[in-house]
């Protein structure tokens, strides 16, 4: 498909999506409010630490943490180090160009980053090895595969489910030398569990996890970030369009009510590979 | 793991590090036109930040592929200068922090403004941060709205932003350095004022939806306030011109 008809076609639908929209359905025959189907395997990458493969719909993504011994930040000395880094693959959309991230990549990293970081999933003070000198700094590099919308809840998926599959070989400290004993493998300490759930306004309209389709065609899209207490944890607005303070309201109820079945199908993932 | 802040952030008789009250903003001023070859510009001093905005545009696109059919394309550039910040030397280069915000200040401002009267052309917004003091991206986003104004851009309406925060399980508008780097939370909102809709709306820290809803009402008030003053600052601009132009008669 070439670019201009994979971002053009969508335009001629336009019509379609807001006439089914008044009628409560949407193109791909869900309801306002439903969610894509959602699968997600986790520990399909052996080599990295901790990995995940989440679809939702024709949306792939992939996630895998890579953890290192390094030297702490200088503002958190006895704190290890999480950084999360989203690549939009080229083969994954005819839109897609190779070179580094671009702000669209960015933004998705920093968004799953903001959710993750909020609630402090991973207890990073527990990756503290020897204060001030060695931590465990973990890279969770977020792989877009397929763009068929929505990719920062993909990408939030993974990069927990992935986070929930890591583990970390035991580490001892003897005369302040770092012995590794790459035998004995310890589960990552992650403590919180936040997913992030998307909202589309297309028109006067607001649908929960947009298709490609609809991404073409929103107005405006927000991305609440909920924690396992029902509290949202980030928030992010994106694109030239605007919410009323009501719409914001709403959803954000939308969005605490969904997060909890994203969230079982995280735990599912992880029970079927055990921790 | 947040380290404890050299301040305390509440003192004892309820107030903020800075003596302010919890709805209370920081002294705010503001001036346009302070650059001569910008189509418009404007300066914020809100605490110790020190902002300029300058717009270039409508102008020729270039590369001219990127240029739009049916509408204007609007581009805008967030950057700190490498003595902005407090600590060490910040370097110039983009930070993946810049280009992001570049990218949610840019949508901050489009819905405000009529792209669809200049097809083919940019709307170039440059922001550059001299002096940063918490809450850089809701006051570049008051002065990119007075530049807009000033470049004589036909607007819907101005967009005015602030951040609330939560301070010590209070929620405060308007923070500063200290109560962003060790509060629990920040919450930038832009509105569009007289439409009362939101056109920037980030956070993060933890945050329950009443408190969601009672900070989105302490932001509300905040924005109404610095529109106020955006007004004002603007009319200072052209009173004066009007005052020269009278004169010159």
């Amino acid at each position: 498909m070439s670019k201009a008809s994979f971002e053009v076609i969508p335009h001629l639908k336009k019509k379609t999506i807001y006439a089914m929209l008044q009628q409560g359905s949407r193109i791909d025959g869900r309801k306002l409010t439903e969610y894509r189907q959602i699968a997600i395997e986790a520990g399909i990458v052996e080599r990295a630490n901790g990995s995940a493969l989440v679809k939702l719909g024709n949306t792939m993504v992939i996630a895998g943490i890579k953890a290192g011994i390094g030297a702490p930040f200088p503002d958190t000395p006895d704190a290890g180090a999480l950084m999360v880094n989203v690549e939009f693959v080229p083969f994954a959309s005819p839109t897609f160009e190779p070179g580094p991230p671009d702000e669209n990549a960015i933004e998705v990293a920093r968004v799953v980053d903001r959710g993750l970081r909020s609630t402090g999933a991973v207890n990073l003070e527990k990756l503290c090895i020897v204060p001030g000198k060695h931590v465990w700094v973990l890279w969770c590099d977020i792989y877009v595969l397929n763009h068929d919308g929505n990719l920062i809840d993909a990408s939030a998926l993974a990069a927990l489910t992935a986070l929930l599959n890591t583990k970390l070989p035991k580490v001892t400290v003897e005369g302040g030398e770092v012995k590794i004993d790459e035998r004995t493998l310890e589960p990552l300490p992650v403590e919180h569990y936040p997913v992030t759930v998307t909202m589309a306004k297309i028109g006067d309209h607001i649908v929960v996890d947009p298709c490609l389709d609809e991404e073409l065609v929103m107005d405006a899209r927000l991305s609440i970030a909920v924690n396992e207490e029902g509290k949202v944890c980030a928030i992010q607005k994106g694109l030239g369009g605007y919410f009323t303070i009501e719409e914001v309201h709403k959803a954000i109820d939308m969005a605490v009510q969904v997060s909890n079945e994203l969230r079982n199908k995280i735990f599912e993932a992880i029970k079927k590979v055990g921790t | 793991m947040k380290k404890s802040p050299p301040v305390p952030l509440i003192t004892p008789d309820g107030k903020r590090c800075d003596g302010r009250a919890f709805d209370e903003l920081r002294p705010i001023e503001l001036e346009v036109g302070v650059l001569k070859n910008a189509d418009g510009s404007a300066m914020i001093r809100q605490g110790k930040n020190i902002i300029v905005a300058a717009v270039y545009g409508p102008r020729e696109l270039h590369p001219k592929h990127l240029a739009l059919p049916d509408r204007a394309v609007l581009r805008c550039r967030y950057h700190m200068a490498p003595f902005s910040v407090y600590g060490e030397r910040k370097s110039p280069a983009p930070t993946r922090r810049e280009i992001e915000l570049s990218k949610v200040i840019r949508e901050a401002l489009e819905p405000a403004i009529f792209l669809e009267l200049f097809p083919r052309c940019a709307i170039d917004v440059y922001i550059e941060v001299l002096q940063a003091d918490g809450g850089t991206r809701c006051a570049s986003i008051v002065a990119a709205s007075l530049a807009l104004a000033d470049a004589g851009i036909p607007l819907r309406d101005l967009v005015a932003a602030v951040a609330v925060g939560k301070v010590q399980g209070h929620i405060v508008l308007d923070i500063n350095h200290l109560e962003d780097e060790y509060g629990e939370g920040d919450m930038p909102v832009a509105m569009m004022p007289t439409r009362g809709v939101i056109t920037l709306f980030q956070a993060d820290g933890v945050w329950t939806p009443d408190e969601i809803k009672y900070a989105l009402e302490l932001a509300r008030k905040g924005i109404m306030k610095i529109y106020e003053l955006q007004k004002e600052a603007l009319r200072k601009k052209y009173e004066k011109v009007i005052e020269e132009v009278e004169v010159g008669v």
